[in-house]
């Protein structure tokens, strides 16, 4: 199949939504495009997994190559890969759900729209480009929609919010950007390209320089400690469907960038560096479990926990070991369902009670049995029951960092396990406080979920559900990805039994 | 004789231009609205014509001289008059002296091709003051205020100043190496203490007439104090034209010097960013804003120069050719608002989404290439300088420079959230923009979104540099 379909489907429903005359015609060509999206994605798995079965072995399917500035050796080359065809199935999933969410939506509903679908085309085009110069571009076109979505459709300190998260995040590409000049002026052929640069060696005195750039640069999307603090105001000031993209997708390109790019063409750097990452992680992981002990609202306490689980992703790649990076990659899909699902229950609820503060919620599984079912199984899943996505994923990532035999990556490693306790704490807590207990007066007449919003949740349930049942296909489908990856570090790790 | 005209083709339609209207200004009784439209018309056509019939070669010694890259810097400044004259159509009707305005600006543009042209210092001299001596009496047009006067004022006692200079360094280069000739000077320079003097002042006059920090503090209350049609031809067509001629003097002429060049551009540069995007962020009258941030984008115009390289040059003509669409377009809006409203602050731009959308899209375009945000070209034109400037290494610089677009974007995206977040008790009515105007802005607005996506363009540029 064809993958620049990919960009060109979310371009054309885009353009389209700018054309219609109405808010109904507006959500309609929205829901539209997100469907074929969601289908289009099934076709990819599909036929990629056809092809494999074929026998077809090699590390990019479906390549395409377009000359763009042939005087900068930079092209059109797209391709993916088992890590990408998740992160795509992923994107699909958020985007639909996003857009089944947002159907109330009333303020500006054509710009709305509009920015939703072109920051889907963002995350798209950033998970098939096999070009940096391509790949740094679709990063960057998905910063701006999440600063109007945030600003102009945001609630709380919403200027503020959607101001720090811009600047943070272009910052963070502002490094990606200086880091991917530093690789392309050092390697022996100027290219942008990825295959091409995995091929090369890149100077090792490069590596130490732009390996860290890379990184944090990268990391700064997906909550890299101490860079994380756009997180939590962000989620919490922007819509219901703005911070489902944001956890979901958004978040999701910072860790796919630190293993696809950073770690994939400088694995000297990474091994280097790898102590200091996953110090960060723990630090991240640690410290955002605790701070949502002492959240009270559940945006912020979604938030808070954002930052702990992508921790997860950041430890993941800083162990080095197939098992972990298969882990990180799991954690990513896992937690970008999970959260969007989360982000999702907490718009319904907040629609209905128009409070999100814990303190002021009782019983509501009375009123509204479905949602508040939701909001158990995105719990639980966040707290890592077997049987959901949450558990395969850490379970995995804890496996791989226990292959290290050194004590520093161990004891990091127990560290990271102890914040699962952190996290029953306050999601039981917070779970059991809104459904649970006396309904109060003002709740009485609360109806329960509408049919997109039942959609948006089965839909994602669903997903959260075919990994946490049957992890091995999604084993299947990422590890030949990871395997190439190690195959760059193995020769360089020292000290795995 | 013939070979003088195909060569010299682009002046002489210019001269032209400018004699016609003032046989027309003998003539008077023509009405202001056909008069517009026919320098329209006369502009649109001199920009056409600058795509065919160009040739290269050298006229009066080398003393004008002229190849394809330089006809295509030519037709970019005829592009951006071309635009001007369409997009403050509703301020030159209303003006008096509409013709007269023309024939300086034109005097300026005419003065400005001489300049790329040059091929010997004396012709440069003489050409940068055609190119600017107009346009202090340009500034000075908004003849009831009293700032459009001051600013005026200030315009030429620091060009005179840089005049002086410049003379100064031109005198010593003279004594140094024995010539004017730009193809002779690389001959002769070998970087001796009072060679380097004389490139200093040279240097220092051109950073004059380009507003680099520390020659910048005139820049801020000539482009406040002017009409905005005279504040979006200085911090447009001047500054390219300036840039060009710089960027090949540099290239050509000062070659044998590049290591005492390359540092000098660094830190310039490096200040120019710091001080022009820090010095933006206070402020609250559009106008100044855009001064200060077009002396941050000098600063990166100044890196893409640093790389003394064929992809220097293109990189650096393309980010004119965006830079002149995308501020062009900024302008063209303040133009339409404050001209019909008066209004020039920041603060009224609050809500102006929901009376004006055209504007405000045209306006947050503008500013997204101007910050260079993909998709738009400022993207495309700001990373390729980037680039450019990396080639040579430097990993500091080219980090200071990445981090100061972080800065800039912060006080871009503050016009976008007064556009589309902040609400306003009295937003400002909707504004009824001329035809011309909107002609004007549908074209700039089209070309940054286009200049980045198709990539001919730039591969065009390099073909010729």
């Amino acid at each position: 199949m064809n993958i620049t379909l990919l960009i060109l489907l979310p371009l054309l429903t885009a353009i389209v939504i700018l054309l219609m005359q109405n808010a109904t015609q507006v959500k309609w060509v929205s829901m539209m495009g997100a469907t074929l999206q969601f289908v289009l994605a099934f076709v990819l798995l599909f036929s990629f997994y056809k092809e494999r079965q074929l026998g077809n072995t090699s590390q990019m399917l479906f390549e395409l190559k377009y000359n763009w500035f042939p005087s900068w050796n930079i092209s059109f080359h797209f391709g993916v890969d088992g890590i990408s065809v998740a992160m795509i199935m992923l994107t699909a999933f958020v985007v639909i759900a996003g857009v089944l969410v947002s159907w109330n939506v009333t303020k500006m509903t054509k710009e709305f729209y509009f920015l939703l679908i072109l920051l889907s085309m963002g995350a798209y085009g950033f998970f098939i480009s096999l070009d940096l110069f391509i790949l740094f571009f679709f990063l960057e076109i998905a910063v701006i929609p999440k600063y109007l979505l945030i600003g102009i459709w945001g609630s709380g300190k919403k200027e503020y919010s959607a101001n720090k998260l811009a600047l943070m995040l272009m910052g963070g590409s502002a490094l990606v950007l200086v880091g991917l000049l530093g690789v392309y002026f050092s390697a022996s052929i100027h290219s942008f390209d990825l295959i091409t640069l995995s091929l090369l060696h890149i100077p090792i005195q490069t590596q130490l320089i732009c390996f860290p750039l890379l990184f944090v640069g990268f990391g700064v999307f997906t909550a890299l400690f101490p860079f994380h603090t756009w997180v939590p105001d962000g989620h919490s000031s922007a819509p219901t469907a703005g911070s489902m993209f944001l956890a979901g997708i958004s978040m999701k390109l910072g860790g796919y960038g630190c293993l696809r790019v950073a770690t994939y063409i400088m694995p000297e750097g990474a091994k280097e560096y790898a102590s200091i990452i996953i110090l960060l992680s723990v630090i991240a992981i640690l410290y955002g479990a605790f701070a949502t002990m002492m959240q009270k609202d559940l945006k912020y306490i979604n938030a808070y926990s954002s930052v702990s689980h992508c921790g997860f992703v950041i430890l993941g790649i800083g162990m080095l070991t197939k098992t972990s990076i298969i882990g990180s990659v799991m954690q990513m899909v896992s937690h970008g369902l999970m959260t969007a699902l989360f982000f999702a229950v907490i718009g319904m609820i907040y629609e209905r009670t128009h409070t999100r503060q814990v303190s002021e919620m009782d019983g509501l599984l009375k009123r509204m049995p479905f949602i508040s079912t939701v909001l158990f199984i995105v719990g639980l899943c966040s707290l890592g029951l077997p049987g959901l996505s949450g558990f395969i994923a850490e379970m995995t990532i804890f496996m791989g960092s226990w292959q290290h035999p050194d004590t520093f990556r161990r004891v990091a490693t127990i560290l990271a396990c102890l914040s699962i306790v952190v996290t029953a704490v306050y999601i039981l807590r917070a779970v059991t406080k809104i459904s649970m207990g006396p309904l109060k007066d003002e709740f009485k007449n609360l109806t329960d979920a509408t049919w997109n919003e039942k959609l948006a949740a089965l839909i994602l349930i669903a997903g959260i559900l075919a990994i946490g049942v049957a992890p091995f296909w999604f084993n299947d489908l990422v590890s030949p990805g990871a395997e190439i990856i190690m195959q760059k570090i193995s020769p360089i790790t020292i000290g795995i039994k | 004789m013939i070979e003088t005209l195909t060569l010299m083709k682009p002046e002489l339609i210019i001269t032209f231009i400018i004699f016609l209207l003032l046989f027309i200004k003998i003539g008077k009784g023509v009405k202001s609205e056909t008069m517009l439209l026919l320098i329209q018309v006369l502009l649109l056509l001199n920009f056409i014509t600058g795509f065919i019939f160009n040739s290269e070669g050298n006229l009066f010694d080398g003393m004008y001289q002229t190849t394809a890259m330089m006809a295509l810097q030519k037709n970019i400044l005829s592009l951006g008059i071309y635009l001007i004259s369409l997009l403050f159509a509703s301020w030159f009707k209303k003006s008096e002296h509409m013709l007269e305005f023309f024939i300086l600006m034109l005097s300026a543009l005419l003065g400005m091709f001489f300049l790329i042209s040059s091929g010997n210092l004396l012709m440069f001299f003489l050409a940068l003051e055609l190119a600017t001596i107009p346009v202090a009496a340009m500034a000075n047009f908004d003849l009831d205020k009293k700032v459009s006067s001051e600013a005026a004022m200030k315009m030429i006692l620091s060009s005179a100043f840089s005049s002086g200079i410049l003379l100064f360094g031109i005198s010593l280069i003279y004594g140094a190496t024995g010539t004017i000739s730009f193809t002779e000077l690389p001959l002769y320079l070998d970087g001796s203490p009072l060679q380097i003097l004389a490139f200093l002042f040279l240097f220092t006059a051109f950073a004059f007439k380009l507003s680099i920090v520390p020659f910048h503090l005139w820049t801020a209350d000539v482009y406040e104090g002017s009409p905005i049609a005279v504040t979006s031809f200085l911090s447009v067509i001047s500054k390219g034209a300036v840039t060009f001629i710089f960027i090949s003097t540099l290239y050509k002429v000062f070659q044998p010097i590049n290591e005492v060049w390359y540092n000098m551009i660094m830190i310039l540069s490096i200040a120019s960013m710091v001080i022009g995007n820090l010095f933006a962020l206070r402020q609250q009258n559009i106008k100044r804003f855009i001064a200060f941030s077009s002396i941050a984008q000098v600063g990166f115009i100044l890196v893409g120069i640093s790389s003394n390289s064929a992809q220097g040059i293109s990189s650096v003509v393309y980010f004119i050719l965006i830079y002149i669409f995308s501020n062009l377009a900024a302008f063209g809006v303040a133009s339409a608002i404050s001209s019909q409203t008066g209004k020039e602050n920041i603060n009224d731009y609050k809500g102006l989404y929901q009376t004006n959308p055209f504007l405000s899209l045209v306006l947050v375009l503008a500013l997204f290439s101007l910050a260079g945000i993909p998709p738009t070209a400022g993207f495309f034109g700001k990373l390729f300088l980037l680039t450019a400037g990396a080639s040579k290494g430097s990993y500091l610089f080219i980090t200071i420079a990445a981090l100061n677009m972080i800065i800039s974007l912060y006080y871009y995206l503050r016009i976008v959230r007064a556009v589309f977040m902040e609400k306003n008790e009295q937003p400002i009515e909707k504004i009824e923009i001329d035809l011309s105007a909107k002609l004007a802005l549908t074209i700039c607005a089209a070309g940054i979104v286009l200049i980045g996506l198709l990539s001919w363009t730039y591969d065009y540029i390099q073909s010729l540099s």
